[in-house]
This record gives C-alpha cells, structure tokens and sequence, in this order.
C-alpha cells in the first residue's frame, strides 16, 4: 500500500460568517473522504494548525472583510495561496456582515454595548479585532481567482467545486447556485 | 386596424411583425430569448434597466429592444459578448448601487434581478458597493417599502398609474439620489391617493415592495392578472 504520490494542499479560513458554509462544507458527508484522499487540510477551522502554511495550493474563504485582524490574515493567506476561493455570499457579496455598512462603526457599537444591555458594559480595547469603516467581499481587498455564490452554498456545489479545482479545472458553478441559494 | 407587415432579421432568423410592434415583442413571438428587468407583460414599456439592450446594424449605440421598433429590412442581433459585457454591468451596477442582501430578502428565490445574475453569469460585483443608508417605509397596514431593495424599474409607477388609475407612485431626485415615492413622498400609510389594491407588490421584480408578515424568501409574486386587465381596458401590451 503506497500513499499517492502528491496531495494538493487544501486550506478553509473563517472570516465574519456564521460558520454556515464550512457546515456545508462538512455536509459533504463521505465525500470528504474522496476529497481527503486527493488533498490534504492543511490550515482550516477543523484542524488544529494556528499558522497558515507557507503555500497552500488551494484556500476556500468564508465571510466577509470586517476588522483589521481579517483585512491582515486575507493579506498574508493571499500571499501564501495559489487559488484563491471566495465561498458563499459574505466572501463573495459581503451579505448580512455589510448590513451594518450603511450605519458607521459607532451606531453599531453603540447599540451592542449601550443601547442593549441591561448594565453598562465597556468597549472592548484590545483584545477584540476593532472593526473596518465597513465590511467588504474577500474581491474588494485582495484579488480571488474562483467565486462560489451561496447562503450557503449547498454541499453538492461544494464537492464539485473542490474537486473541479483538484483536477486543475476552473468550475463552471452558474447553473448550481446563486447568491441567496 | 391592422397596421403593415414588416420584415426583419433577429440573430440570422428571417422573421415579421406588424409594424407597431417593438424588437423585443417580435423576438418573444419568435421564442427568440432577450433579458429583461423593467419590461413586464401587461406594462407600457418605460426602457429604464438597459437589460434588453441589442446590437442593430447601422445603429452606431446599442439600443433597447422594449422601446425600440421593428423596420423594413432590419438586422438585429441580441447576443453577443459586448452585450453579454454591457448587460453584465448592468445588473452589476444594480447590486452595487443599494442594499442587496439576497440571503434575508423576503424575495430570495423569486427574485428577478438574482435570476438575471445567475443566467447572465454575475457570480460576483467587480464594482465597489455604494452602501447608501435608505429608508424603509413600512407605514403602510399591509405593504412595506425598501429603498435598500429598489432598481427604479417604475413597473410600480406605471401599473399604479396605467392599470389601477391612482398614480400613488411617482419618483423624485436624480442619480443617485432617485427613490420612488407614495404621493408627495409622505409615507405610504398616510397616502390619500393609495387604494391598498397591492399590484405594485405583485409588479415589483425585487423584495422592495412586499407584503407585511412575510419572512425571508417567502415573497413570490403574482403576475398573470395583468395582461388580463390590460386586454379589459383595450390595451394591446405583450
């Protein structure tokens, strides 16, 4: 018994989304046997690696740009990442992250930390990302090679998608989903 | 009174129409396929969205297939990668300019302008979003209105105006600044001329207008009762 010669290197990242698309992501169920065997989760949420690798063949990227610990980690994994994968609509469309666009840092801060609480709490300093003016797409702030539309974008869009991209193929994904699906 | 027959060509196909009749009236009797947004049967045709915009020999811009009409010899062509391009930007220019947020939207699913981006092969926005804060007027008892959701489309002005008789709709401001609006922009609630009848709901191809109580992709729209009433009132709209 021999291991294939190469494994691609697959990456996730979880920017400002709900987690919903590595949901379906792990949706694809026995699949994500078929795909482990062609590549190997290098960096990702359901791994236990805290540094993103020094190349990664290919990155699937959940949510949107909202704080400056997310505009720095899509900087470097960009740097470090031969595909670049927008996945799902807060990554590919900003979607419900931008809501709060057209209202300012401060009205949203204020209503979480003033407005809504029963006691008084702090802001926080520090420790917590501080927030972009706005939240934007993965596209508005590093170049994306492949965009997968989708909230979230089901699990059968997601194991073709990938293994599209593991045959060195760009995905043809406009009949499978849309923004919204 | 029937009026002369005229001859044209659509994409290489031989075809005719009465000579009243426009691009896109001759190429959908033909089955022949042409985007569209604003355009809605039973609607008098406004040419607001650019969605039908085709290429006509001799024409040196491109020009809109809803309001433009057939002539005696005419080559039109409705695809191509330059109206594939100018389409594509169209509609990604409508997802810039406002607040559209497909996966909360009381329409997603039934949504026209999601359908024009999935067939045209918008799969994202290359253009920065504008993020424009807009109201929503939900002071109406059974209708709710989002700015956030608008594309200026005026099916909800001309079916308001044209169908019902009201004219409750109209709009104001210009570019960016354009909203529709409920009498002299006072809330929908308070409108003296608004008869409650909801054909603007049922026009609206986003979840701009919508009816109240409804939650996330739960807004479809009904649209056969139009050219029904077009006919009754002796109109003759495709």
């Amino acid at each position: 018994m021999s291991e294939p010669v190469t494994k691609a290197k697959l990456a996730t990242v979880w920017l400002d989304g709900c987690s919903g698309c590595h949901m379906s992501f792990l949706d694809m169920d026995e699949r994500l046997l078929e795909v482990a065997a062609r590549a190997e989760l290098v960096y990702s949420p359901l791994v236990d690696r805290k540094d993103f690798p020094e190349i990664v063949d290919i990155t699937l990227v959940e949510g949107a740009v909202s704080s400056e610990e997310d505009l720095r980690k899509i900087r470097h994994i960009r740097e470090h990442t031969r595909v670049l994968v927008s996945l799902g609509d807060c990554a590919v469309a900003g979607n419900v992250p931008t809501m709060r666009n057209p209202f300012g840092v401060e009205p949203v801060l204020s209503r979480a930390y003033d407005e809504n609480v029963t006691a008084p709490a702090p802001r926080p300093r520090g420790v917590i990302p501080v927030l972009l003016q706005a939240a934007r797409p993965v596209h508005a702030v590093v170049p994306v090679d492949v965009y997968i539309p989708g909230c979230p974008p089901s699990a059968e869009t997601i194991h073709y998608a990938v293994s599209e991209l593991l045959a060195g193929r760009k995905p043809e994904l406009r009949k499978l989903t849309r923004f919204g699906a | 009174m029937a009026g002369r027959v005229l001859t044209c060509q659509i994409d290489g196909q031989d075809v005719s129409g009465l000579e009243e009749s426009t691009i896109l009236e001759v190429a959908r009797e033909h089955h022949i396929r042409i985007p569209t947004l604003c355009h809605v049967p039973g609607l008098p045709e406004a040419g607001a969205c650019r969605v039908c915009l085709v290429e006509v020999e001799g024409a040196a811009r491109l020009l809109p297939a809803c309001v433009t009409r057939i002539a005696e010899g005419m080559k039109v062509k409705t695809e191509s990668e330059r109206l594939l391009k100018y389409r594509r930007m169209t509609v990604e220019m409508l997802f810039a300019e406002r607040n559209h947020i497909c996966s909360v939207c009381v329409s997603n699913g039934h949504c026209d302008l999601q359908w024009l981006a999935q067939t045209l092969g918008v799969d994202h926005i290359r253009f920065p979003y504008r993020y424009p804060a807009l109201p929503v007027d939900s002071s109406h008892a059974r209708f709710v209105a989002d700015h956030n959701r608008c594309v200026l489309c005026l099916r909800c002005v001309r079916v308001c105006g044209e169908i019902e008789g009201a004219h409750t709709w109209d709009v104001m401001g210009r570019g960016a600044d354009c909203l529709v609006i409920t009498d002299l922009a006072q809330p929908w609630g308070e409108s003296a001329s608004c008869t409650s009848c909801g054909k603007c709901v049922q026009v609206c191809p986003t979840g701009a207008l919508s009816e109240k109580g409804k939650s996330a992709g739960e807004m479809a729209k009904q649209r056969r009762f139009l050219p029904y009433l077009t006919l009754m009132r002796g109109g003759n709209h495709v």
